[in-house]
Protein backbone atom coordinates (compact mmCIF):
# COMPACT_ATOMS: atom_id res chain seq x y z
CA UNK A 1 0.00 0.00 0.00
CA UNK A 2 2.94 2.71 0.83
CA UNK A 3 4.53 1.31 -1.82
CA UNK A 4 1.52 2.09 -4.23
CA UNK A 5 0.94 5.47 -2.95
CA UNK A 6 4.85 5.95 -3.16
CA UNK A 7 4.31 5.31 -7.05
CA UNK A 8 1.20 7.63 -7.09
CA UNK A 9 3.08 10.25 -5.28
CA UNK A 10 5.92 10.22 -7.91
CA UNK A 11 3.58 9.36 -10.70
CA UNK A 12 1.76 12.71 -9.84
CA UNK A 13 4.96 14.31 -8.92
CA UNK A 14 6.48 13.48 -12.33
CA UNK A 15 2.74 14.27 -14.16
CA UNK A 16 2.86 17.32 -12.39
CA UNK A 17 6.62 18.40 -13.27
CA UNK A 18 6.04 16.97 -16.57
CA UNK A 19 2.85 19.45 -16.76
CA UNK A 20 4.42 22.23 -16.11
CA UNK A 21 7.64 21.91 -18.15
CA UNK A 22 6.39 20.12 -21.31
CA UNK A 23 2.48 19.90 -21.40
CA UNK A 24 1.34 23.32 -20.32
CA UNK A 25 1.05 25.97 -22.96
CA UNK A 26 4.11 27.89 -23.72
CA UNK A 27 2.78 31.27 -22.82
CA UNK A 28 2.61 30.25 -19.57
CA UNK A 29 6.09 28.64 -19.80
CA UNK A 30 7.57 32.07 -20.28
CA UNK A 31 5.68 33.67 -17.66
CA UNK A 32 6.99 30.89 -15.02
CA UNK A 33 10.23 31.47 -15.86
CA UNK A 34 10.38 35.66 -15.87
CA UNK A 35 8.78 34.64 -12.18
CA UNK A 36 11.78 32.66 -11.26
CA UNK A 37 14.23 34.71 -13.64
CA UNK A 38 15.96 32.70 -15.74
CA UNK A 39 16.93 33.78 -19.33
CA UNK A 40 15.43 31.43 -22.34
CA UNK A 41 16.81 31.76 -25.92
CA UNK A 42 13.49 33.65 -27.08
CA UNK A 43 12.61 36.39 -24.40
CA UNK A 44 14.21 39.24 -24.09
CA UNK A 45 15.66 40.41 -20.69
CA UNK A 46 14.55 43.87 -19.96
CA UNK A 47 17.09 46.49 -19.83
CA UNK A 48 18.68 47.58 -16.68
CA UNK A 49 19.12 50.99 -15.53
CA UNK A 50 22.70 51.82 -16.34
CA UNK A 51 22.12 50.51 -19.88
CA UNK A 52 19.54 52.85 -20.50
CA UNK A 53 21.14 55.49 -18.90
CA UNK A 54 24.05 54.83 -21.50
CA UNK A 55 21.84 54.40 -24.17
CA UNK A 56 20.26 58.01 -23.63
CA UNK A 57 23.05 59.60 -22.90
CA UNK A 58 24.82 58.77 -26.02
CA UNK A 59 21.80 59.94 -27.78
CA UNK A 60 21.72 62.92 -26.31
CA UNK A 61 24.94 63.96 -26.38
CA UNK A 62 24.82 62.74 -30.47
CA UNK A 63 22.11 64.94 -31.04
CA UNK A 64 23.79 68.13 -29.21
CA UNK A 65 26.83 67.62 -31.35
CA UNK A 66 24.31 67.34 -34.58
CA UNK A 67 22.78 70.74 -33.31
CA UNK A 68 26.09 72.40 -32.87
CA UNK A 69 27.22 71.52 -36.59
CA UNK A 70 24.02 72.54 -37.83
CA UNK A 71 24.44 76.04 -36.26
CA UNK A 72 27.85 75.99 -37.57
CA UNK A 73 26.99 75.27 -41.11
CA UNK A 74 23.87 77.85 -40.74
CA UNK A 75 26.59 80.28 -41.41
CA UNK A 76 27.64 79.45 -44.69
CA UNK A 77 24.44 80.64 -45.73
CA UNK A 78 24.99 84.49 -44.64
CA UNK A 79 26.20 86.45 -47.63
CA UNK A 80 27.77 89.74 -46.03
CA UNK A 81 28.72 93.09 -47.14
CA UNK A 82 30.79 94.81 -45.05
CA UNK A 83 32.59 98.00 -45.67
CA UNK A 84 34.62 100.33 -44.40
CA UNK A 85 37.32 103.70 -44.66
CA UNK A 86 39.90 104.68 -42.96
CA UNK A 87 41.65 108.18 -42.72
CA UNK A 88 44.89 109.33 -41.07
CA UNK A 89 44.32 112.20 -39.25
CA UNK A 90 47.64 113.20 -37.88
CA UNK A 91 51.15 112.19 -38.00
CA UNK A 92 51.61 112.42 -34.29
CA UNK A 93 55.31 111.83 -34.14
CA UNK A 94 57.95 109.48 -36.10
CA UNK A 95 61.00 109.09 -34.40
CA UNK A 96 64.00 106.38 -34.83
CA UNK A 97 64.68 104.82 -31.47
CA UNK A 98 68.07 104.57 -29.74
CA UNK A 99 68.22 100.84 -30.66
CA UNK A 100 68.12 101.79 -34.66
CA UNK A 101 64.28 100.73 -35.20
CA UNK A 102 61.74 103.38 -36.73
CA UNK A 103 58.59 104.26 -34.56
CA UNK A 104 55.93 106.29 -35.82
CA UNK A 105 52.11 107.30 -33.64
CA UNK A 106 49.51 108.46 -36.13
CA UNK A 107 45.82 109.39 -34.83
CA UNK A 108 42.95 107.20 -37.30
CA UNK A 109 39.49 107.70 -38.08
CA UNK A 110 37.65 104.39 -38.40
CA UNK A 111 34.31 104.42 -40.44
CA UNK A 112 33.03 100.85 -40.68
CA UNK A 113 29.20 98.87 -41.55
CA UNK A 114 30.03 95.47 -40.07
CA UNK A 115 26.90 94.60 -38.92
CA UNK A 116 25.85 92.12 -42.12
CA UNK A 117 28.41 89.95 -40.50
CA UNK A 118 26.44 89.48 -37.85
CA UNK A 119 24.26 85.86 -37.19
CA UNK A 120 22.34 84.11 -34.76
CA UNK A 121 25.33 82.14 -34.19
CA UNK A 122 27.96 84.79 -33.89
CA UNK A 123 28.84 85.41 -30.43
CA UNK A 124 31.42 88.81 -30.86
CA UNK A 125 33.19 89.97 -34.08
CA UNK A 126 36.92 90.55 -33.29
CA UNK A 127 38.24 93.55 -35.67
CA UNK A 128 41.49 95.24 -36.22
CA UNK A 129 43.44 97.12 -38.28
CA UNK A 130 46.73 96.58 -39.19
CA UNK A 131 49.37 98.30 -41.34
CA UNK A 132 50.87 95.89 -44.41
CA UNK A 133 54.07 96.84 -46.20
CA UNK A 134 57.31 95.71 -47.14
CA UNK A 135 61.11 96.68 -46.94
CA UNK A 136 64.17 95.64 -48.33
CA UNK A 137 64.98 92.98 -45.79
CA UNK A 138 61.31 91.68 -45.21
CA UNK A 139 58.70 90.52 -48.29
CA UNK A 140 55.98 91.54 -46.02
CA UNK A 141 55.52 93.39 -42.80
CA UNK A 142 52.20 93.29 -40.91
CA UNK A 143 51.82 95.67 -38.08
CA UNK A 144 48.23 95.59 -35.97
CA UNK A 145 47.55 99.04 -34.60
CA UNK A 146 44.09 99.03 -32.96
CA UNK A 147 41.49 96.54 -32.09
CA UNK A 148 38.12 96.07 -30.86
CA UNK A 149 35.64 93.51 -29.99
CA UNK A 150 31.89 93.95 -31.50
CA UNK A 151 29.53 92.14 -29.17
CA UNK A 152 26.49 92.28 -30.91
CA UNK A 153 25.37 93.78 -34.24
CA UNK A 154 23.86 97.21 -33.28
CA UNK A 155 27.46 98.26 -32.08
CA UNK A 156 29.07 97.47 -35.42
CA UNK A 157 28.36 100.09 -37.38
CA UNK A 158 30.36 102.71 -36.28
CA UNK A 159 33.07 105.69 -36.85
CA UNK A 160 36.36 105.89 -33.75
CA UNK A 161 38.65 108.85 -33.55
CA UNK A 162 41.45 107.17 -32.03
CA UNK A 163 45.45 107.15 -31.69
CA UNK A 164 47.21 103.64 -32.44
CA UNK A 165 46.67 101.50 -29.57
CA UNK A 166 49.67 99.03 -30.34
CA UNK A 167 53.28 100.58 -31.12
CA UNK A 168 54.36 100.69 -35.05
CA UNK A 169 57.60 99.56 -34.95
CA UNK A 170 59.72 98.32 -38.27
CA UNK A 171 62.22 95.97 -38.15
CA UNK A 172 65.23 98.68 -39.30
CA UNK A 173 64.46 102.13 -40.29
CA UNK A 174 63.16 101.58 -43.61
CA UNK A 175 59.68 103.56 -42.89
CA UNK A 176 61.17 107.26 -44.18
CA UNK A 177 58.19 107.38 -47.20
CA UNK A 178 56.77 104.50 -46.89
CA UNK A 179 53.86 103.47 -48.65
CA UNK A 180 51.13 100.91 -46.90
CA UNK A 181 48.10 99.31 -46.64
CA UNK A 182 45.79 99.89 -44.40
CA UNK A 183 43.56 96.67 -43.59
CA UNK A 184 40.26 96.23 -41.53
CA UNK A 185 40.60 92.63 -40.45
CA UNK A 186 37.23 91.11 -38.67
CA UNK A 187 37.37 87.62 -37.52
CA UNK A 188 33.45 86.36 -36.53
CA UNK A 189 34.00 84.22 -33.33
CA UNK A 190 30.52 81.90 -33.33
CA UNK A 191 28.73 80.63 -30.10
CA UNK A 192 29.35 77.40 -31.56
CA UNK A 193 32.02 76.14 -34.81
CA UNK A 194 33.94 77.04 -37.33
CA UNK A 195 35.64 80.72 -37.08
CA UNK A 196 35.53 82.95 -40.62
CA UNK A 197 37.81 85.48 -41.13
CA UNK A 198 38.42 88.28 -43.79
CA UNK A 199 39.58 92.20 -44.24
CA UNK A 200 39.19 94.74 -46.88
CA UNK A 201 42.44 96.30 -48.00
CA UNK A 202 42.89 100.02 -48.56
CA UNK A 203 46.02 101.01 -49.93
CA UNK A 204 47.10 104.73 -50.75
CA UNK A 205 48.56 105.50 -47.51
CA UNK A 206 52.28 106.74 -47.56
CA UNK A 207 54.56 108.12 -44.06
CA UNK A 208 55.95 111.60 -44.33
CA UNK A 209 59.81 111.58 -46.22
CA UNK A 210 61.37 112.71 -43.01
CA UNK A 211 61.39 111.98 -38.71
CA UNK A 212 59.10 114.92 -37.10
CA UNK B 1 35.72 49.42 -28.13
CA UNK B 2 34.69 52.22 -26.89
CA UNK B 3 38.58 52.85 -26.20
CA UNK B 4 39.80 51.70 -29.57
CA UNK B 5 36.93 53.93 -31.44
CA UNK B 6 38.16 56.73 -29.07
CA UNK B 7 41.47 56.07 -30.38
CA UNK B 8 40.69 56.07 -33.63
CA UNK B 9 39.19 58.97 -33.92
CA UNK B 10 41.41 60.99 -32.18
CA UNK B 11 44.14 59.57 -34.20
CA UNK B 12 42.21 60.40 -37.14
CA UNK B 13 41.39 63.79 -36.44
CA UNK B 14 45.51 64.40 -36.35
CA UNK B 15 45.91 62.86 -39.66
CA UNK B 16 42.45 65.04 -41.54
CA UNK B 17 44.22 68.36 -39.21
CA UNK B 18 48.01 67.91 -39.78
CA UNK B 19 48.31 68.88 -36.50
CA UNK B 20 49.93 67.18 -33.49
CA UNK B 21 47.04 67.96 -30.63
CA UNK B 22 44.00 68.95 -32.65
CA UNK B 23 41.69 69.66 -30.10
CA UNK B 24 42.98 72.09 -27.00
CA UNK B 25 41.54 72.92 -23.99
CA UNK B 26 41.34 76.96 -23.23
CA UNK B 27 42.91 76.88 -19.74
CA UNK B 28 43.41 80.92 -19.33
CA UNK B 29 41.48 83.97 -19.43
CA UNK B 30 43.77 85.69 -21.67
CA UNK B 31 41.44 85.34 -24.60
CA UNK B 32 37.82 86.65 -23.02
CA UNK B 33 35.51 87.31 -23.73
CA UNK B 34 35.84 85.16 -26.88
CA UNK B 35 37.00 82.15 -25.48
CA UNK B 36 36.06 81.18 -21.70
CA UNK B 37 38.22 78.50 -19.82
CA UNK B 38 36.60 75.25 -20.52
CA UNK B 39 36.05 76.12 -24.12
CA UNK B 40 38.18 73.97 -26.81
CA UNK B 41 39.30 74.50 -29.77
CA UNK B 42 39.93 72.71 -33.01
CA UNK B 43 43.14 73.25 -34.57
CA UNK B 44 44.37 72.95 -38.03
CA UNK B 45 48.18 73.12 -39.08
CA UNK B 46 48.42 74.03 -42.92
CA UNK B 47 52.12 75.33 -44.59
CA UNK B 48 50.46 78.23 -45.21
CA UNK B 49 52.49 81.53 -43.79
CA UNK B 50 51.21 82.60 -40.31
CA UNK B 51 49.26 85.70 -41.00
CA UNK B 52 48.02 88.88 -38.41
CA UNK B 53 44.83 88.00 -36.94
CA UNK B 54 44.94 84.56 -36.66
CA UNK B 55 44.54 82.89 -33.43
CA UNK B 56 47.26 80.86 -32.89
CA UNK B 57 47.91 77.53 -30.46
CA UNK B 58 52.02 77.59 -29.67
CA UNK B 59 54.50 75.87 -26.73
CA UNK B 60 57.26 78.17 -25.12
CA UNK B 61 60.00 76.54 -24.13
CA UNK B 62 60.05 75.48 -20.41
CA UNK B 63 56.47 75.73 -20.05
CA UNK B 64 54.11 72.40 -20.52
CA UNK B 65 50.61 74.21 -21.21
CA UNK B 66 50.30 75.31 -24.81
CA UNK B 67 49.37 78.82 -24.74
CA UNK B 68 46.25 80.22 -27.30
CA UNK B 69 46.63 84.13 -28.22
CA UNK B 70 46.43 85.96 -31.41
CA UNK B 71 49.14 86.81 -33.85
CA UNK B 72 49.40 90.86 -34.29
CA UNK B 73 52.54 91.00 -36.05
CA UNK B 74 53.93 89.26 -38.78
CA UNK B 75 57.67 90.23 -40.38
CA UNK B 76 57.91 87.98 -42.99
CA UNK B 77 62.09 88.00 -44.78
CA UNK B 78 62.16 87.90 -48.32
CA UNK B 79 65.40 85.74 -48.23
CA UNK B 80 64.65 82.84 -46.14
CA UNK B 81 61.12 83.37 -46.24
CA UNK B 82 60.80 83.06 -42.18
CA UNK B 83 58.28 84.74 -40.48
CA UNK B 84 58.39 86.56 -37.00
CA UNK B 85 55.61 86.61 -35.11
CA UNK B 86 54.51 88.39 -31.75
CA UNK B 87 51.68 86.90 -30.12
CA UNK B 88 49.00 88.67 -27.86
CA UNK B 89 45.92 87.62 -25.66
CA UNK B 90 42.67 89.55 -26.58
CA UNK B 91 41.94 90.28 -22.92
CA UNK B 92 45.80 91.21 -21.67
CA UNK B 93 47.20 94.75 -22.12
CA UNK B 94 50.51 94.14 -23.35
CA UNK B 95 52.14 91.66 -25.88
CA UNK B 96 53.71 87.97 -25.12
CA UNK B 97 57.19 89.24 -25.07
CA UNK B 98 57.03 88.82 -21.16
CA UNK B 99 56.29 85.01 -21.56
CA UNK B 100 58.82 84.23 -24.27
CA UNK B 101 62.28 82.32 -23.44
CA UNK B 102 64.62 84.30 -21.95
CA UNK B 103 65.99 86.21 -24.37
CA UNK B 104 62.95 85.48 -27.26
CA UNK B 105 61.53 88.28 -29.12
CA UNK B 106 59.99 86.49 -31.54
CA UNK B 107 57.82 83.28 -32.64
CA UNK B 108 58.76 81.84 -35.48
CA UNK B 109 56.55 79.59 -37.50
CA UNK B 110 57.87 76.13 -36.21
CA UNK B 111 56.64 77.24 -32.46
CA UNK B 112 53.38 77.04 -33.62
CA UNK B 113 51.16 74.04 -33.20
CA UNK B 114 48.00 75.20 -34.97
CA UNK B 115 45.43 77.33 -35.81
CA UNK B 116 42.04 77.50 -34.28
CA UNK B 117 39.39 76.84 -36.58
CA UNK B 118 36.57 75.88 -34.98
CA UNK B 119 35.55 76.35 -31.33
CA UNK B 120 32.90 74.59 -28.86
CA UNK B 121 31.81 75.79 -25.84
CA UNK B 122 32.17 74.46 -22.31
CA UNK B 123 32.98 71.21 -23.18
CA UNK B 124 36.38 71.06 -22.19
CA UNK B 125 35.28 71.66 -18.55
CA UNK B 126 35.64 67.86 -18.08
CA UNK B 127 39.23 67.87 -18.66
CA UNK B 128 40.07 70.83 -16.48
CA UNK B 129 38.11 69.04 -13.58
CA UNK B 130 40.04 65.99 -14.38
CA UNK B 131 43.34 67.88 -14.31
CA UNK B 132 42.82 70.19 -11.23
CA UNK B 133 41.04 67.74 -8.77
CA UNK B 134 42.09 64.06 -10.20
CA UNK B 135 40.38 61.89 -7.68
CA UNK B 136 37.70 62.48 -10.00
CA UNK B 137 39.94 60.46 -13.01
CA UNK B 138 40.65 58.01 -10.40
CA UNK B 139 37.07 57.34 -9.91
CA UNK B 140 35.60 58.01 -13.29
CA UNK B 141 38.18 54.97 -14.75
CA UNK B 142 37.26 53.14 -11.86
CA UNK B 143 33.72 52.89 -12.26
CA UNK B 144 34.47 52.99 -16.38
CA UNK B 145 36.46 49.67 -15.69
CA UNK B 146 33.96 48.34 -13.43
CA UNK B 147 31.55 48.48 -16.06
CA UNK B 148 33.72 46.90 -18.64
CA UNK B 149 34.07 44.15 -16.58
CA UNK B 150 30.64 43.58 -15.23
CA UNK B 151 29.17 44.12 -18.97
CA UNK B 152 27.54 40.79 -19.79
CA UNK B 153 27.66 42.37 -23.85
Amino acid sequence: MARDSGIWQNSFIFISVDFNFSLRPKIKRQQLQQRQGTKTGKKKKMHSFGYRANALLTFAVTILALMCAIASLSDNLNTPSPSAQIEILNINWFQKQPHGNDEVSLTLNITADLQSLFTWNTKQLFIFVAAEYETPKNALNQVSLWDAIIPAKEFAKFSIHTSNKYRFIDQGHNLRSKEFNLTLHWHVMPKTGKMFANKIVMSGYRLPEDYR
Amino acid sequence: MIVSSALIIWKGLMCITGSESPVVVVLSESMEPGFQRGDILFLQMSKDPIRTGEIVVFNIQGRDIPIVHRVIEVHEQRQSGEVRILTKGDNNDVDDRMLYAQGQFWLKQEHIMGRAVGFLPYVGWATIIMTEKPIIKYILIGALGLLVITSKD
